[in-house]
């Protein structure tokens, strides 16, 4: 019996904060015309969660793309068409883990520190001193914070990819012996712009909103201590990994599921 | 909050990178663009069949890349396949006599056009045609011609055989 309401209570509660978390984002959403107002506060936010992420995103899509190359190379050697490691790379970084690492490296390195950082400012009533002084804490703080995760992710994801091919080149042609012309002839007669390389952008897109709104609404709604704030954070990586992961399933099927 | 000048241009940076790697995506990755490096002449073969070949496939002499294909249309009035190659132009000694023949690489690799030099004195410059092409080998045609000629031998020696027997 007790378990029975212990589930309808956290369905409950799972709900209740689905809610809150929709009424958040309308809030801030509204709010970003403000920002637009005081660019100030926005690249402020677009250094420390944009220009602070860089170099963590172009060292892991260098490692990513050689291992690809290492790993593509040993596969495609088998069937003789070594050629084709350009394709494979690009592909797979573009379509998939471009967006996707990028979205879970962000999610750890950005989202986390939003988290934390909104966490604390509550915890120390910063929030509602703002609200004493007649000034909206979601159009000052939030909006501005958001609108820069929004516009880094794409710009992060085309990073990650970009330097993950320059990767997948350095091991494939200078390691491998992969002919370096068969490497990007192959490479750009097999991918799409608009199939393959606008796709992954929005699908960037998408993950950095979700993962955005993610970090912003569990430091808003944490509870108000160490314990809490600590508590927010975990959260944030944890439901950003889930949702990005569970939306790249939903939005491959869309975009890549009739070919 | 005081105005932080090496923040703007971290930031500036950080974009630029970003849009610079779309960029890099959608001109070098994807086929987007088609522009070559350096100097290069142009020189057209006509193929009755053109195969697999692809804009950008490569152009090689005695397996060395000398260039690449620039565009490939059909021509409806002979119904063969026109091939544009942009040849890079340090090559510029070769024989106005030469063949171009459609090869795969490997099995199942990318297929490209092989110039095999001629004897003639004259040199293949801008806007030049390759008079003697070989097409493509498409494997479907070459695997069913095969068999059907082994089918056929096949057919043959058995008539051959009951004759016998009579």
């Amino acid at each position: 019996m007790e378990f029975f309401q212990y589930l309808g209570a956290s369905t409950r509660s799972s709900f209740t904060k689905l809610g809150r978390g929709s009424y958040f984002l309308v809030h801030l959403l509204a709010g970003i015309s403000s920002v637009l107002v005081r660019p100030r506060l926005l690249l402020k936010q677009l250094h420390s969660v944009g220009v602070l992420s860089f170099l963590i995103i172009s060292i892991s899509g260098l490692f990513v793309g050689m291992v690809l190359g290492l790993q593509g190379f040993y596969i495609l050697s088998r069937f003789g068409a070594e050629e084709t490691l350009g394709v494979m790379v690009a592909a797979s970084l573009v379509r998939e883990l471009g967006p996707v690492v990028t979205a879970l490296l962000f999610a750890g390195r950005a989202g986390s520190a939003l988290t934390a950082e909104i966490g604390l400012m509550k915890a120390t009533e910063q929030l509602s001193g703002m609200e004493m002084m007649a000034i909206d804490p979601i159009k000052r703080i939030i909006s501005p914070r958001f609108l820069a995760g929004f516009l880094s992710m794409p710009l992060l994801a085309a990073l990650f990819s970009c330097i993950g091919v320059i990767g997948g080149q350095l091991v494939g042609t200078g390691l491998l012996g992969v002919d370096d012309g068969a490497y990007w002839s192959q490479m750009q007669a097999n991918l799409d712009f608009q199939k393959d390389i606008i796709n992954g952008v929005i699908k960037s897109i998408i993950f950095g909103f979700v993962t955005t709104w993610i970090a912003l609404f569990e430091g808003y709604d944490c509870i108000p201590t160490a314990e809490g704030v600590s508590r927010a954070t975990t959260r944030t990586v944890v439901n950003s990994a889930f949702s990005i992961l569970g939306l790249d399933f939903i939005l491959t099927a869309l975009m890549f599921g009739d070919n | 909050m005081p105005h932080n000048k090496t923040q703007d241009t971290l930031v500036g940076l950080f974009v630029a990178s970003g849009i610079a790697s779309l960029f890099f995506l959608g001109l070098h990755v994807s086929n987007l663009s088609s522009f070559s490096h350096g100097k290069t002449f142009e020189v057209t073969a006509r193929f009755s069949n053109s195969g697999g070949l692809k804009v950008k496939s490569a152009v090689s002499a005695a397996g060395v890349k000398i260039g690449s294909v620039k565009s490939i249309t059909f021509d409806p009035k002979t119904y063969e396949s026109v091939v544009k190659m942009d040849i890079d132009a340090q090559y510029k000694t070769l024989p106005d006599d030469s063949s171009a023949s459609v090869f795969t690489a490997g099995l199942l690799g990318e297929q490209y056009v092989s110039l095999d030099g001629g004897g003639s004195d004259d040199y293949l410059k801008n806007g030049s045609k390759i008079e003697i092409t070989n097409s493509a080998i498409i494997l479907e045609k070459a695997l069913g011609q095969f068999l059907f000629k082994s089918a056929e031998e096949k057919k043959g020696g058995d008539d051959k055989k009951g004759s016998g027997k009579k």
